[in-house]
């Protein structure tokens, strides 16, 4: 996709649900990890049908603001949050909300491959079984692989271990194990950095592709493929005032379509950032 | 190094004299009563002190086998549903207190779970079976697999817990992110991924059940018989052995002979086990990266 076209759809209005073209939103969002703050007051809204990146330096709360949109960070201990997360319209942190059934309709792609020590058939089928799918499972499998530009790959040994694919295969393998539960957002937390170039130069056109139906949340540590895939691109930095402190804090110090912050930051942090004077 | 070396090869050394005195004097057994392999394991008269005296020890095998059954009953579900709380469920303060406590169990002498069975198990039952018409021996089979039975949970807690809580998080994170709930990601990745572990702690926690010594003499006492019914008094494999030590046997009598020839069956049947152990653990190990 050329920078042009990019910048055009970004500018273009929401897909499939006109009307709010953020899915997800946050305010004033922070965590807290014990008595560490982690993220300080972070808004942004994501819009849906686009593809959204997430870059900064290493330790600035990136995956902690992707973990926060399908509560995994609930699985750990002493982590807590303030501040309001919304999905299409409704708080994700309210009370009655239940965190399995939001992540069913949020799914997560992993930094290091992890498809489960099962058969890749069973691996795509899994999250499907439990979340009691009644349709033709293998016609699910075989929709999701294809969706994942895995089925030429695999077709001939579905029920060999998924653990014996590469570890690009592998990646793909768990995108498409996400997108047979048909979630409505897919978070990707830097799905390509234990992946070759040709993997991933193949995940980013699948990120693509996927776009038409899906919203696609990305952590990255390389600026390159942020500018690559992305429509918008959040920029994030350690808090000033955290420095030098035991305590990490992350905020975002940009949000703006990818090409605008690439080409004319508004922030001096962001400017640094991406012409590697800092991170 | 030569030290080490030496160190290692002494329980190499005595293991082998071991296995060789128990082969020697099986053999001898087997000549001097002239009883073939099949009479002695699958005979069903135990008596040792008639003349002439018979070996069947049929008998003693099953009288192990339903200690070994009845205390796995108890151990092996309580022991697992145990690991799988401690490692997916238990808040990680209660789990600190809550492993030691558990593994504390496995620090009670054998002696004492005798006569703890011997004192209050067998009562208990009593006092419970009784009124509804079942008689109960003082000295009975079922009060032996309790006590066995809770002798050996911490075998299969612990060992299946450290198994379970090396599954690695990732696996965990996947299934939470596709939506599974915490019973989902327990019972359908944790567990099979960390099945070949459980199964052999399952195992290692019947052979030491099969090697009980104490606890099965105090409370199941020294009456070989094949029955169904544990409610009444039966022999195991090291009741036997213990029985024919603390009695009057003379050296190299037939019946002293016998006493190896059991320790042999003994070591078979618990060799048998490991090596089973062994194998599930390395044919059925889901390997994860």
């Amino acid at each position: 996709m050329s920078v042009s076209e990019t910048v055009a759809a970004a500018a273009a209005p929401a897909g499939p649900s006109p009307g709010d073209p953020s899915i997800l939103t946050t305010e004033q969002l922070s965590v807290w990890y014990g008595t560490s703050l982690a993220l300080k007051e972070i808004t942004i809204a994501i819009p849906r049908n686009r593809i959204t990146a997430m870059i900064g330096p290493s330790g600035c709360g990136k995956s902690t603001l992707l973990r926060c949109f399908n509560r995994m960070n609930d699985l750990v201990a002493g982590a807590r949050m303030e501040g309001r997360i919304t999905f299409d319209g409704d708080d994700i942190a309210a009370q009655g909300v239940d965190a399995v059934a939001l992540r069913r309709r949020i799914g997560m792609v992993f930094q290091k491959p992890n498809p489960f020590p099962k058969s890749i058939y069973q691996n795509v089928a899994w999250g499907a079984r439990i979340n009691g799918y009644k349709g033709d499972m293998d016609d699910l499998v075989e929709k999701s692989l294809r969706r994942a530009a895995l089925w030429d790959e695999v077709k001939g040994k579905l029920h060999r271990s998924g653990l014996e694919l590469s570890g690009g295969q592998q990646q793909r393998l768990c995108i498409a194990r996400t997108l047979a539960v048909e979630p409505e957002v897919i978070l990707m937390d830097e799905p390509c950095s234990a992946l070759d170039p040709i993997s991933t130069a193949r995940v980013e056109d699948l990120m693509d592709d996927l776009k038409a139906d899906y919203t696609i949340v990305i952590v990255t540590h390389n600026m390159q493929q942020a500018r690559r895939v992305s429509d918008m691109t959040a920029c994030m930095m350690l808090d000033e005032a955290s420095n030098g402190n035991t305590q990490r804090t992350g905020i975002v110090v940009e949000f703006s379509p990818t090409e605008i912050l690439f080409t004319k930051p508004n922030d001096p942090r962001t400017e640094a950032y991406i012409t590697g004077r800092i991170g | 190094m030569a030290f080490l070396f030496g160190c290692a090869a002494i329980t190499v050394i005595t293991t082998a004299g071991i296995v060789l005195v128990l082969g020697s004097e099986t053999i001898h057994f087997f000549r001097a009563t002239g009883e073939s392999i099949l009479e002695f394991i699958c005979g069903t008269q135990l008596e040792p002190e008639a003349v002439p005296p018979r070996f069947g020890i049929l008998p003693l095998i099953w009288g192990t086998m339903l200690i070994a059954i009845g205390s796995s009953l108890i151990a092996l579900p309580i022991g697992l549903l145990s690991a799988i709380y401690l490692s997916e469920y238990a808040p990680r303060k209660l789990r600190a207190v809550l492993k030691p406590t558990l593994e504390l169990l496995a620090g009670i002498p054998t002696i004492v779970y005798g006569y703890l069975a011997l004192l209050l198990v067998t009562p208990a039952l009593k006092g419970i079976l009784e009124p509804i018409g079942l008689q109960v021996e003082t000295f009975n089979a079922l009060s032996a697999c309790i006590v066995v039975g809770v002798m050996i949970i911490p075998m299969v807690s612990s060992l299946s817990e450290d198994v379970l809580s090396a599954v690695p998080r990732g696996l965990r994170e996947a299934a939470y992110g596709l939506g599974a709930t915490k019973f989902e990601v327990s019972t359908r990745i944790v567990l099979p991924a960390g099945l070949s572990g459980v199964v052999s702690s399952f195992i290692l926690a019947i052979s030491r059940a099969i090697g009980e010594t104490m606890a099965v003499v105090l409370a199941a006492g020294l009456r070989p018989q094949l029955t169904f019914n544990p409610l009444t008094s039966i022999e195991t494999m090291t009741a036997y052995i213990v029985g024919v030590t603390s009695g009057e046997a003379s050296a190299g009598s037939p019946e002293y002979l016998s006493l190896f020839a059991v320790g042999m069956a003994l070591f078979v049947i618990t060799l048998t086990l490991n090596v089973i152990s062994g194998f599930v653990l390395r044919r059925y190990r889901e390997v994860y990266q």
